[in-house]
C-alpha cells in the first residue's frame, strides 16, 4: 500500500509573484476541468474511455512549467491536462471529448488523442509506452536542426515495463538525445499497484543499466516538480543527454470512468487527498502574501466559468459533417499528384452504399466467403 | 539508361535522395559500417557520414517509432528493417502510429516515414525469415505498400516514397537484390504510386504478379505462348496502396480471364482482396472466377524440397492459366490455391 512522500524539504522558493498565480490559475482550470468532463462523461456526452488526472495538476504544471515554448511535450492517454497546460484553448478540449468539429484534434481522437502542433504538444497516445520513440525522433530531429529544443516526455509507471522504454532509453542515451523522460508514478498500472508490476519500484533507478540518470520529485507539490524537472532540462539542453524523472503522485479518481477501485482502500486514497496539490499550493500563496483568500476563490471562480464556457462550446460546436470522413488518410500533395486515386466522396452511409476509398471502390457491405486454399496441401 | 542491380538500384535512389534532401536520414540495424545486410546501404556511410546513416540498436518497434517522431517534426526517415518478418516486431508503431497519426490528430501532423524491408522465400531461411507479408500492410488505411520488382521500379518508386508525405510500406524480395535490370540514368526519374506495369500484352488471360511473382509471371506466360498457344497479359501493379485498378479491370474486360499471383498465403492474401475487386466491378466481364495462385497455407519450413512447394513457381502460374481457360484439368499441386 503507498503512502504519500513527506512534504519535500528543503521547499523550494516561489517564482515570481505572477507566475505563481498563473501556476495555480492552470492547476484550477485542469482540476475543475477534470471535474466537469466526468460530470458529462456520465451524462453521455462523452464516448470511448475517459482518464482523468485528478491529484496529478502539481506534476503537470510543475513539469511543463520548466519548459520553453519552443520545446516540445508528448503525453499518453491522461492528456487532458497537458494539451491545458500548453495553452490549447478549454473549449477545443472539451469539443474534442464531445467528438466535435472543433475539437484540438477535429474529433478524430477523443480524449486519449488530444494533439496541438502550434503549442508543441505532441499529442495524447492510446498504446502504454507508444509515446517514448516518438519523442526520440522529435528530440533527434531538434538536435539534426542544431536546435536546442528539448522534448518532454510523460508516461505513467506502468509504462515503465513496456518494451519501448527500454528500447528508447538506451536508443536516447547512446545518441545523445535530449529528452527529459518523466514517469508519472502515481502507484497503479490500471488498477496494478507498482510493487505487484515492476521488481524495481524505485522507478528513477530504472533508467541507470541503460545509460539515463534518474532524479525524483514530488508530484504533489508544484514547486519540488519544477525545481527538479527545471534541473533535468537544463541539463539535458546543456549536456544533451536524456534524464529519467520520477513524479511521484497520485491519481485521486479511478483509472478510467469504469473503474470500481477495488485494488485499492479509501483510506488509502484519504491519506494522499491529505496532499491535495490544489489546496496545498493555495494555502501556501495565501500564507506567503502572494495572493489573498478573495483572489484564490476568484482563480476558482474563474476557472468554473471558463469551464462552463467550454462546456456550452462543446455543445453548440457541430459533429464532423459525413463528408469529412475520408479526410486525412492520406497527406495529399503536389509531389506526387494524381497518384492516389483517392476520390473521397461523401458516404451517405446507406447500408450496402458503394463507398469509395483508397483502393478503389468498396462496397459497405463484404460478403466474403473464402473458399480457397485447402486444396493447395 | 544503365544496367544495374536491384539493390544498386535501391543504393543509387538512396544516394540520390540523400543529396538532394538534407532532410533524408537513414536509421536500421548494420546498415552503416557493416553496409547493410543485403548490401543496399553500401558506401552512403562513407559518403554522407553518421549524422545522417545511423546505425541502431537491434530495437525495430522504436527504430521505427523514431522515424516516425522525426517525420512529425520536419525530417524524412528512411527506416531499414533487416526482414519483413522482423516488422512484425514494429507493428505498433507501424499501424498505432504511423499510419493513423495524421488522421487521427485531425490532419495537423504528417509522417512522411518510408520503411524499406525485404520478403520472400527460396533462401531457406524457415518460419521467421520468408514469409510474404505485404497483405497485412495492405489491409491498413494511412499506409502506401510499394512491391517493386524490377531494378528500375525499385529506383524509381523508392525516390518517390521519400518525396511522398505520407508513410510508405516498401517492400523489396530477398531474391530479386542481384538480379540485372535497365535503370534510367535521370536522377528525376520517378515511378508514380498507383500506376501499374503492364509487363507483357496478351489477350487470353489476365496475370497479375505481386512483387517477385511478376517475373515468375512473366516467365510463365513466355511458356503459355510458347507451348500452349495463350497470350497471357501481365500486369505488376507496383504498388498496392495505391492500387492502380483501372489498369487491371481493363485488362479483364479484354481477356475475360484472370489469375493472380502471390507468394503470401491465400487466406486474406492480395489476390483475395483483388478477386473481391475484379468480381465486385467486371464480374459481367469474366467468362472464369479470378483464380489465385498463392504460397501453401504454412509457416516456410527450411528443407529444400518442402520450401520449394511452399511457394509458386512457373508451373503452378501455367497449369492454373490452363484450367481458368478451361483447356486442362486444374493441377493440384501444393502453391495453387484455386479459387473456384
Amino acid at each position: 500500500m503507498s503512502s504519500p512522500p513527506a512534504s519535500s524539504p528543503p521547499a523550494p522558493s516561489l517564482p515570481a509573484p505572477e507566475d505563481a498565480r498563473e501556476w495555480l490559475q492552470t492547476m484550477t482550470l485542469i482540476r475543475r476541468f477534470e471535474e466537469r468532463a466526468g460530470e458529462m462523461y456520465a451524462r453521455a456526452k462523452v464516448g470511448g474511455f475517459l482518464h482523468l488526472s485528478i491529484g496529478e495538476e502539481a506534476t503537470i504544471v510543475g513539469s511543463a512549467r520548466a519548459l520553453r515554448d519552443s520545446d516540445y511535450l508528448i503525453s499518453t492517454y491522461r492528456s487532458h491536462g497537458h494539451a491545458l497546460v500548453r495553452g490549447t484553448p478549454p473549449e477545443n478540449v472539451m469539443a474534442e471529448l464531445f467528438g466535435r468539429v472543433d475539437g484540438c484534434s477535429g474529433g478524430r481522437g477523443g480524449s486519449m488523442h488530444m494533439f496541438d502542433s502550434k503549442r508543441r504538444f505532441m499529442g495524447g497516445y492510446g498504446i502504454v509506452g507508444g509515446n517514448l520513440p516518438i519523442a526520440a525522433g522529435i528530440a533527434l530531429a531538434s538536435d539534426y536542426r542544431g536546435t536546442e529544443e528539448v522534448t518532454l516526455c510523460v508516461f505513467g509507471d506502468g509504462a515503465s515495463n513496456q518494451g519501448t522504454f527500454g528500447e528508447t532509453l538506451n536508443i536516447a542515451a547512446l545518441w545523445r538525445l535530449p529528452v527529459v523522460f518523466m514517469v508519472t508514478n502515481n502507484q497503479f498500472g490500471m488498477g496494478t499497484a507498482l510493487g505487484r508490476h515492476s521488481a524495481v519500484t524505485d522507478l528513477r533507478r530504472k533508467g541507470e543499466s541503460l545509460g539515463v540518470p534518474g532524479m525524483r520529485c514530488d508530484g504533489m507539490d508544484v514547486l519540488d516538480t519544477h525545481a527538479v524537472t527545471a534541473e533535468a532540462v537544463r541539463r539535458v539542453r546543456e549536456d544533451r543527454r536524456p534524464v529519467l524523472v520520477e513524479a511521484v503522485t497520485y491519481r485521486f479518481r479511478g483509472h478510467s470512468m469504469a473503474d470500481p477501485e477495488q485494488y485499492r482502500t479509501k483510506e488509502e486514497v484519504a491519506r494522499w487527498r491529505e496532499r491535495d496539490p490544489l489546496p496545498a499550493f493555495g494555502g501556501l500563496l495565501v500564507r506567503e502574501g502572494v495572493i489573498d483568500e478573495s483572489e484564490r476563490e476568484r482563480v476558482d471562480e474563474r476557472a468554473i466559468a471558463r469551464v462552463d464556457g467550454a462546456v456550452e462550446f462543446a455543445e453548440a460546436s457541430p459533429f464532423p459533417p459525413a463528408e469529412s470522413l475520408y479526410d486525412d488518410v492520406y497527406v495529399l500533395d503536389d509531389e506526387v499528384r494524381g497518384s492516389y486515386s483517392v476520390r473521397t466522396t461523401a458516404p451517405e452511409s446507406a447500408p450496402g452504399q458503394t463507398l469509395e476509398s483508397s483502393i478503389g471502390e468498396i462496397p459497405q457491405q463484404i460478403t466474403t466467403a473464402l473458399e480457397a486454399g485447402e486444396d493447395a496441401g | 539508361m544503365a544496367e544495374m542491380r536491384y539493390r544498386e538500384a535501391l543504393n543509387a535512389a538512396l544516394r540520390e535522395e540523400l543529396a538532394r534532401d538534407e532532410r533524408v536520414i537513414l536509421m536500421g540495424e548494420d546498415i552503416g559500417v557493416f553496409g547493410g545486410a543485403f548490401k543496399v546501404t553500401d558506401g552512403l556511410l562513407a559518403e554522407f557520414g553518421e549524422r545522417r546513416v545511423r546505425d541502431t540498436p537491434i530495437s525495430e518497434n522504436t527504430i521505427v517509432g523514431v522515424g516516425v517522431g522525426a517525420a512529425m517534426t520536419g525530417l524524412k526517415p528512411v527506416v531499414e528493417l533487416m526482414t519483413i518478418n522482423f516488422a512484425l516486431l514494429a507493428f505498433d508503431q507501424i499501424v498505432n502510429h504511423a499510419a493513423h497519426i495524421h488522421y487521427m490528430f485531425g490532419g495537423q501532423a504528417k509522417v512522411p516515414l518510408v520503411v524499406r524491408m525485404p520478403q520472400g522465400a527460396g533462401h531457406q531461411l524457415g518460419p521467421t525469415h520468408s514469409h510474404c507479408l505485404e497483405a497485412l500492410f495492405l489491409h491498413i488505411p494511412g499506409l502506401l505498400v510499394a512491391v517493386p520488382s524490377t531494378a528500375a521500379d525499385a529506383k524509381g518508386l523508392l525516390k518517390t516514397a521519400i518525396r511522398d508525405e505520407n508513410p510508405v510500406i516498401f517492400i523489396e524480395h530477398e531474391s530479386l537484390y542481384g538480379v540485372r535490370g535497365e535503370v534510367p540514368d535521370d536522377e528525376d526519374h520517378l515511378v508514380h504510386f498507383g500506376q501499374a506495369r503492364i509487363a507483357r500484352e496478351g489477350s487470353d488471360v489476365t496475370l497479375v504478379g505481386i512483387s517477385r511473382m511478376a517475373l515468375t509471371a512473366e516467365r510463365a506466360a513466355r511458356t503459355l505462348a510458347d507451348e500452349h498457344g495463350v497470350q497471357a497479359e501481365v500486369i505488376d501493379p507496383r504498388t498496392l496502396r495505391p492500387l492502380d485498378l483501372e489498369t487491371i479491370l481493363a485488362s479483364v474486360r479484354k481477356t475475360n480471364h484472370c489469375v493472380t499471383v502471390e507468394e503470401g498465403w491465400p487466406h486474406g492474401g492480395v489476390g483475395a482482396n483483388l478477386a473481391a475487386l475484379i468480381s465486385e466491378q467486371a464480374f459481367d466481364d469474366l467468362d472464369a472466377p479470378v483464380r489465385r495462385v498463392t504460397g501453401a497455407d504454412v509457416p516456410m519450413p527450411y528443407s529444400k524440397p518442402l520450401e520449394d512447394l511452399a511457394y509458386p513457381h512457373e508451373r503452378q502460374i501455367v497449369a492454373a492459366v490452363l484450367a481458368t481457360l478451361n483447356r486442362t484439368p486444374a493441377a493440384t499441386e501444393p502453391a495453387t490455391a484455386g479459387g473456384a
